[in-house]
Formats: C-alpha cells, sequence, structure tokens
C-alpha cells in the first residue's frame, strides 16, 4: 500500500495481527488450515475493507467507515486452552434461550465447554469447537471450511478467515433427526472492549437429516466492540435444516456476519435473520440454490430504535433451476433507526422452473427513522415466474380506527398492530420453542422502544 | 452486482437457432440522406465550443456557460468520473473522434416549407411522416430537428396568437432570452452527470416551449429527430416551461439510418410546471439498434428530468423504447410543490443484442405529493432489459403517496430482465407500494389463444399488446396507433 491515510494504516495493523497470529500457530495447525489462513491474509491485504463511498454498490447505504474509525484491534487468541471466566457468563440472564436447547457456547473468542450442553444428541452428531474439529480426522471440516465463503472476493470474509481461531462445528450425519434446538452461542464480555472478534461457524447437515439450529450474538457488556462473523452451512440433499441467526448484542457494538448457505437437491431451507441489537449490524446472507427441487424460505424481521443501523444483504442464487424460494423482511424503526434491505435474486442461464418472491415491508414510527430498500431481480432465464413486493408506511389508519371503535385504547391497539405486523415472520417459525424466544425478545423490544 | 453479471456471461449458452431469425429481422427504417453539411472537424476542446457558439451566434452569457460545462467535464473525464452502474456494456467511447457540430447548410432564410431541402423532405416521406401530411394532421405542429439544426418550423403562427412560444432552441437564444437563462439548467444542472455535463457543453439545438398563464395548448407539440451525419454526435436540448395553469402536451418520435460505427446520442430534456401547470411528454423512440452481431447502432444515453415547481403541478412521462443499441435513460420528476404529481409509463422492448437500463426516478420533497411508475419490459434474442428506479420521499415529505409496478416478460431463453428499484423512505407518513414481476408470456394464455385458431405468433403479439396496453393507453391518439405497429413490427420472428 502506497497511501497511508490513517484508515489504511489501521488496516495494515488488522494484516500485522493476522500474520503474528500465523507465525505463533505454526506447526501446531495442520498445513491445509496454515494455507488457508495465509491465503486469506493475502486476500485481505489486497481487498482491505469496504470504505469507498464512490461506487460502491454493496455498500450504498451503509457506510463502514466508522467501524473502521473505531481502531478495533484484533482479540488475541493464540492459545484456545487459556482461561475462560465462565462463572462470570450466566447465560439465562442474557435470555439466550431455553436451557433444554444443545448448545456450544463461545466467550470473547474461546470455547467454554462448561457452558455448553451437548447431552441427550442423538449418535454421530458433533457439535462443539471448530478448532478442536480442524484437528479431528473427520473429513468434513476439511470439505467445507472456507469453501463456500470465499475470501478472495470480500475483504470481511478475508480478514476472518485469517484470524479466525476459534468458532463451533456442528455436524449432523445423514438419515439423522435432533429433536432439539442447537445454539451456536457468542459472548462478548467487557474482555472485547475495543477489540474485534472473528467468530466463524460450520454447519454441514448430512442427506436427509433435519435439524434446528439457532446462532446467538450476545454481549455481556455495554462495550463497544466488533463481531466479524462468518457462517457455513451446507444443507445436504434431501435435509430439513431451520437456521435463526439472533443479533442481540449491546447497542454499542458493530456486527459483520457474513453467512453462506448451500441448499442441494430436494433439501429444504428455512431462515430467520432477528436483528434487535447493535449499533451497525451488517447481514450479507447468500443462499445458493445448488441442487434442483430445493426449497427455501428466507425471512428476517429487525425491530431497532435511538442510532441503530441494520443492513440485511440477501442473495439468492439460483444455480440450476426447478427451485422454490420465498423470501420476507419486516422492520420496526424508532427513533434515529436506519435500515437498509437489499434483496437479489439471480436466475443463471438455464435455471428453468424457478418460482421466487422476494418482499420488504417497513414500518416507520418516527419521522427521523429512514428505511432504505431495493428489492432486485437478475434474470437471465425465461422459464421463471420471480415477484417481488416492498411497502413503506406508518399504522393503517382504518385498522387502528376499528380498534378504538371497539374500545381499546390508542396505545394498546398500536401496539397490537405492530405486534402483529411483524408476527408475520415470526409465526413462521416452526419449532414452537425458538418462535416463543424470538417473540418473547421482539417483545420486550418494542415494550423499550 | 459486477461479479456476478461476469460469472453469468461466461456461462452463457451457445446461441439458439430457434430464436436466430429475431436479430437477422433488418431495420426497417435505415437509409441515408445524402446532403450538403456543414461540419466542424472531429475532437473537443474549448474552441470547439467557441466555434459551435459563434456559429449559432449566441450572447456572451450562453458561451460562459458552455465553457463553464465543459471545465466541469473535463474534470470528470480526467477522474474518470462516467456513469458505470448501469448493466450495460460497451466498449469506451473516444470523446475526441466525434463530431460535435453538423449543420444542413443553410441557403437563404426559409419562408415555407417548399424552400426546404428536397431531400430532407423525403427522408421524413420514407419515415412515413412527410411534413405536409402533418401540417394538415389533426393540428400537430411539427418542430423538426434535422441533424442539429431546426429546417423547418410550422403553426408557429397559431401558437403566437396564443402567447405560446414553440421554437428551436437556438431561436429561443435570440428571440427570448431572458427565459431561456432562467430556465436553462435549473432542472438538470451541467453538473448532474458525465452526460449532462456534454450535453451542456456542446448542445447544437432542440426545442423550446413555454405555455403563458391560464394557457391550454390546442395541439400536440410535436419534433421528430434524426440522426444522420456520420460519426456525428447528436446532443439536443430541450426545454420546456409550462406557466400557471397551462397545460401541453409533447410528443418526441425517433427514427435513424443504418451506420456501421456507433453514434452517441446524449441529449437533456428539462420540464418545469408552475402551480397547477400539467406537462405531459411523450416518446416514441426508435433508433438504429445495430445489426445482428450487435455492431453499430445508437447509444442513447438521454437525462430527462422535470420539476413540479408549483403546487397541485402534474408532470408526466410515457416512452415506448424499441430501439438504440443502448439505452440510458431515467425521466424523473422532482415533486417540490405540495400536491404535485409525477407519472411514469414505460414500455421498453429489446431484441438481438440491445441493453437498455432505463426507469424513473421520482423525488418526493413537497407535502402530499403523489408518483406513479408503470414500467413494462420485454426482452428476447440476447438482449439485456433492467429496470432501475429509485422512489425518495424527503424528511419534509409529509403524506407522500408512490405506487411503483415494473413488470417483464422474457422471450427465449438467452435474454436477461432484471429489475433494480431503490426506495428511500425519510418520513413516516408516506405510504409507498412496490410490486413486480418476472415471467415468459403464460402457456395457459398461449393455449387458449391456439384452440381459438390464433397462431403462435399472432398469439404472442396479442398478449404483449395486451402487456403494455396499460401503457399504451397513455399515449396521444396517433402515438399508440404507432406505438402497437412498432411493437408488432419488432416483435416479428422473435417467435415460433
Amino acid at each position: 500500500m502506497t497511501t497511508t491515510s490513517p484508515l489504511e494504516t489501521y488496516l495494515t495493523d488488522f494484516a500485522d495481527a493476522a500474520r503474528d497470529y500465523q507465525a505463533a500457530r505454526a506447526g501446531r495447525d495442520p498445513e491445509w488450515i496454515a494455507d488457508i489462513r495465509a491465503e486469506a491474509l493475502d486476500s485481505f491485504r489486497e481487498l482491505g475493507l469496504p470504505i469507498t463511498r464512490r461506487g460502491n454498490e454493496e455498500y450504498k447505504y451503509t457506510d463502514i467507515r466508522p467501524l473502521v474509525r473505531q481502531g478495533f484491534a484484533p482479540l488475541q487468541i493464540i492459545d484456545r486452552d487459556s482461561a475462560v471466566g465462565e462463572s462470570d457468563v450466566d447465560l439465562d440472564a442474557l435470555q439466550v434461550g431455553p436451557s433444554e436447547w444443545h448448545r456450544v457456547v463461545i466467550v470473547d473468542g474461546r470455547f467454554a465447554p462448561e457452558l455448553s450442553a451437548s447431552d441427550g444428541l442423538p449418535g454421530g452428531i458433533t457439535i462443539g469447537s471448530l478448532a478442536e474439529g480442524v484437528h479431528s480426522a473427520s473429513g468434513a471440516v476439511r470439505d467445507h471450511l472456507a469453501r463456500l465463503a470465499d475470501y478472495t472476493e470480500h475483504g470481511f470474509t478475508a480478514l476472518n478467515t485469517a484470524l479466525a481461531a476459534e468458532g463451533a462445528l456442528v455436524l449432523v450425519p445423514r438419515m439423522t433427526a435432533v429433536e432439539q434446538p442447537i445454539q451456536v452461542v457468542y459472548v462478548s464480555t467487557e474482555q472485547t472492549r475495543g477489540a474485534a472478534s472473528m467468530p466463524r461457524t460450520l454447519i454441514v447437515a448430512g442427506e436427509d437429516s433435519s435439524a434446528a439450529i439457532v446462532e446467538t450474538h450476545v454481549s455481556l457488556a455495554d462495550d463497544a466492540h466488533l463481531t466479524n462473523a462468518v457462517t457455513e452451512i451446507v444443507v445436504g440433499a434431501g435435509a430439513n435444516i431451520s437456521y435463526c441467526k439472533v443479533q442481540q448484542e449491546s447497542e454499542a457494538t458493530y456486527n459483520v456476519s457474513t453467512t453462506l448457505v448451500e441448499v442441494n437437491e430436494n433439501a429444504n431451507f428455512r431462515s430467520m435473520a432477528i436483528d434487535i441489537g447493535g449499533l451497525l449490524t451488517r447481514n450479507n446472507l447468500t443462499i445458493i440454490m445448488a441442487g434442483e427441487g430445493g426449497n427455501s424460505d428466507v425471512r428476517g424481521a429487525y425491530v431497532i430504535s435511538r442510532d441503530q443501523h441494520v443492513d440485511n444483504q440477501v442473495i439468492v442464487d439460483h444455480v440450476v433451476g426447478h427451485n422454490d424460494m420465498n423470501e420476507i423482511y419486516k422492520g420496526i424503526l424508532d427513533g434515529h433507526a436506519r435500515s437498509v434491505f437489499h434483496g437479489s435474486i439471480i436466475v443463471r442461464p438455464n435455471a428453468a422452473k424457478v418460482n421466487a418472491m422476494q418482499v420488504d415491508k417497513n414500518l416507520l414510527l418516527s419521522n427521523d427513522a429512514e428505511a432504505d430498500t431495493k428489492p432486485a431481480f437478475w434474470i437471465y432465464c425465461d422459464d421463471v415466474r420471480c415477484g417481488h413486493g416492498a411497502a413503506c408506511g406508518n399504522l393503517d389508519e382504518d385498522a387502528m380506527f376499528y380498534l378504538r371503535s371497539r374500545g381499546i385504547e390508542e396505545e394498546e391497539a398500536r401496539m397490537m398492530l405492530i405486534r402483529a405486523f411483524v408476527s408475520e415472520v415470526v409465526d413462521a417459525i416452526e419449532e414452537q420453542s425458538i418462535q416463543d424466544h424470538v417473540a418473547a425478545l421482539i417483545a420486550e423490544k418494542l415494550d423499550n422502544l | 452486482m459486477t461479479t456476478v453479471d461476469e460469472t453469468i456471461q461466461d456461462v452463457a449458452p451457445e446461441s439458439n437457432q430457434e430464436l436466430k431469425s429475431i436479430a437477422q429481422q433488418e431495420y426497417k427504417y435505415g437509409f441515408i440522406t445524402e446532403i450538403e453539411t456543414d461540419t466542424v472537424p472531429p475532437g473537443l476542446t474549448e474552441d470547439t465550443i467557441r466555434l459551435i457558439s459563434s456559429k449559432k451566434n449566441e450572447p456572451e452569457w450562453m458561451l460562459e456557460w458552455r465553457l463553464k460545462a465543459f471545465r466541469h467535464w473535463e474534470t470528470l473525464l480526467e477522474k474518470e468520473q462516467l456513469p458505470d452502474w448501469a448493466h450495460i456494456k460497451y466498449p469506451p467511447i473516444n470523446f475526441q473522434d466525434i463530431i460535435y457540430y453538423s449543420a444542413p447548410k443553410p441557403k437563404e432564410q426559409l419562408s415555407s416549407l417548399d424552400e426546404v431541402d428536397p431531400e430532407v423532405l423525403s427522408t421524413f416521406e420514407k419515415l412515413g411522416i412527410p411534413l405536409e401530411e402533418q401540417k394538415r394532421l389533426a393540428g400537430v405542429a411539427v418542430d423538426a430537428v434535422f441533424d442539429s439544426v431546426s429546417v423547418a418550423t410550422t403553426f408557429k403562427e397559431k401558437l403566437a396568437e396564443l402567447g405560446i412560444i414553440f421554437s428551436s432552441f437556438s431561436e429561443a437564444i435570440q428571440d427570448h432570452p431572458e427565459l431561456v437563462r432562467k430556465y436553462l439548467g435549473s432542472v438538470v444542472p451541467y453538473t448532474d452527470n458525465f452526460y449532462a455535463a456534454l450535453n451542456a457543453a456542446v448542445f447544437s439545438d432542440g426545442s423550446f416551449c413555454y405555455i403563458p398563464k391560464g394557457v391550454r395548448c390546442p395541439m400536440e407539440l410535436t419534433t421528430y429527430f434524426r440522426i444522420n451525419t456520420e460519426n456525428s454526435g447528436q446532443f439536443e436540448r430541450t426545454l420546456i416551461v409550462a406557466d400557471e395553469s397551462s397545460y401541453v402536451s409533447y410528443l418526441e418520435g425517433c427514427s435513424a439510418p443504418i451506420r456501421d460505427t456507433n453514434q452517441l446520442h446524449a441529449a437533456v430534456v428539462e420540464l418545469v410546471a408552475m402551480d397547477d401547470a400539467e406537462i405531459k411528454y411523450s416518446t416514441i423512440q426508435n433508433w438504429y439498434p445495430g445489426d445482428e452481431n450487435g455492431k453499430g447502432g445508437i447509444y442513447n444515453f438521454v437525462t430527462k428530468r422535470g420539476k413540479c415547481l408549483g403546487a397541485r403541478s402534474k408532470i408526466s412521462w410515457t416512452q415506448v423504447e424499441t430501439g438504440s443499441a443502448i439505452t440510458w435513460k431515467y425521466p424523473s420528476v422532482l415533486l417540490q410543490g405540495d400536491d404535485s404529481i409525477g407519472e411514469f409509463y414505460s414500455v421498453a422492448l429489446v431484441k438481438g443484442r440491445q441493453q437498455a437500463d432505463t426507469g424513473s426516478k421520482m423525488t418526493h420533497i413537497g407535502k402530499r405529493t403523489k408518483s406513479t411508475i408503470i414500467a413494462k419490459g420485454v426482452s428476447a434474442g440476447q438482449a439485456e432489459n433492467t429496470y432501475r428506479g429509485l422512489v425518495r420521499v424527503n424528511p419534509g415529505a409529509d403524506d407522500a403517496w408512490n405506487f411503483t409496478q415494473c413488470d417483464s416478460l422474457l422471450i427465449g431463453d438467452q435474454c436477461g430482465a432484471h429489475t433494480t428499484p431503490y426506495v428511500e423512505v425519510k418520513n413516516k407518513s408516506a405510504h409507498l407500494e412496490h410490486e413486480a414481476f418476472t415471467s415468459r408470456v403464460s402457456e395457459d394464455q398461449l393455449f387458449y389463444c391456439n384452440s381459438r385458431g390464433i397462431s403462435v405468433e399472432k398469439a404472442h403479439s396479442m398478449i404483449i399488446n395486451g402487456f403494455c396496453e396499460e401503457v399504451f393507453k397513455k399515449l396521444p391518439f396517433e402515438f399508440a396507433v404507432e406505438a402497437t405497429r412498432l411493437l408488432e413490427l419488432n416483435l416479428e420472428g422473435t417467435v415460433g
């Protein structure tokens, strides 16, 4: 790099930290992962982070320079065995979900076995530390880690790949059904103040398997930190997988989450993105419809206020035809909140018989809030049925009048309509315990608007 | 999206025999008129602009404005700030290869149509729009722009009686400098974009129209543009000002002869509507789209924008785009006056190797402003059609209302139909609805038509006409007939 703007110097610092990390791990990790990390570091040096404003279509409505200016230093985790202050973390108080769920907990970038729970899982299922998985004999990690998340194109992904020391691994073998949801929890304590963590999750669901997975990001303190997460999900042929990502970090945090999903033939994939926390949240969700007969149901709900900013970038790429896809995102905005929705449905040449529907709806409760929506299509095949819709507005006056005429107080009527607005998304969660959990989180956020 | 698009290009299948005939269909309006032209050498410097300005005998302020625009354009060129976001592909344009001025050699001052170059008149006859005919046609006044300079203006006296000014831009600069100076660049400033800056620097002519207070223009105003001289860019500028409580309907229709080299067309259209005024602007664009290999054809890079300056004003754009190798245009409305209305109705048909990136921008600034966007895209052959639109509601625009519908039809498996609508809302009382749907022609509808003895081709034509009808019915009557005919003509050979 020839220029030396503060931003670029900062990016160099990140790259140097990754270099130091990799040097420290030299000889301790398998060669294949070391190679990937080295390549990712090279990519990151080249790509940097998407801070350019002019012509940066992918970040048109989200300026990430404030994130970079914060100067978060990467969390240094050379030895994953160093102790975690597990006693300080009370998961119940953090409202991460029912205790019956199977759980992998990562605290400040370190696996916390004491907090994790994998009792009662059917045989053959692996849930636990990704760092351990890298060392295991199983080929699944080596086959799939960094396969979907392209670190040669995206700076945040390159950074995560170069630095990610720990994360969660979920392997569900073929023909296996998991009854209780499996949850991956990333907790940030006070120790992450001013730091950047790089959570990495790999979920591989074998043929005809079925499972519900919840990924939760939560913080213990109100300090500012950066979470740069990458999650890769492989949905095997005929599998039925539900994935719910909950962003409930403090309103001072920056969170960039990149999720890549491969949906193979005849598989059924349901995705749910819940954003209630964070100062700036950017979700890059890419779903690749890689096999015929697949079905994707992609939903999201965001309830944001004050200065919160949530950006959902959703790409559904139909590489082959005979696929169905339904996408709906709904948002409630108060205060100075700003939401961005950028959906892209891509239908590649010869991907015939694709049915795709995409909707984004926003409810603005404040005149200082802003909603920017871009539901786009890129269609290169004629035999398709694709539709999209977007709507933005205030509460329906007729509905309000009706409720008032039935003797319902204005405030109560208003809340009823607001709750009804998001329930279209939340009620679609098939697993009752996840639905209840999400509904409770949203209800609490709505009460605090 | 660039990376995705590039990947897609890589995997695009080999050409499909069945649909080859689309691109091979020859352009029916292609011919070259040989008349003497007064042309400056190719290239663009300050001297070119001084030359254009002096040839047109322009006042000092006009030259100054052109030069400011030119200097701005140069900085954009230097910084390579050309609009590169559209979903179109073309080789870089060498702006120094373009001839920036060409005018039919002036004979003596023309007093009647008889004095117009017979070659020019026969050109219009070949297009099916002889001026004599036009004159008699239901009260249509014609201001024909042939290349860069107006050669014939009719019905002027009749309009003058009502106080309506309808003339070439050059004449308006001479005769009504105060009006031109007041509104020129007030809607599309030269800083707006690269091509708007270029146009402001070198525009050769165009139309100017002013409708005084309370006057309803009794006839549709029409301009026909033709691009003629080889290698000459055409840079028209149109300015229409509708004063309080006035009404005008303006028609613009285009056709150009076959050429091998690409021709750049960078026009600017500005509309201003005062309190209670209404402007209806209709376009049929049927320029040479290039041959079956995508060679030749017009680059149509146009900036069209209307400003609803007054309360309760209305601006309505209707366009039928079937020609050009590349279309890059977004007729827009700035809804500044309270209770103002903006409308955009569009049909864009592409086939062969045509590319279109078109749509509309509606910017809600005033209170209770209302906008409607109806865009219909039809893609065939190996063409790429993109709808790109922006609806923005500013913080002060209380109770703004928008409805957007952009539908696409695909014919054949090698074309593309893309939709990229942007919605930006900064006011909680806004009410916006957006809908879009993309598919091929419904098999059920085709089956029904076939079962009634209607051929596949005729059925396609009927169904597509039906698909576009919502837009066609917004066109003035004569144009609606022409548009239907044009669509049928363009669809010949695309199916079956």
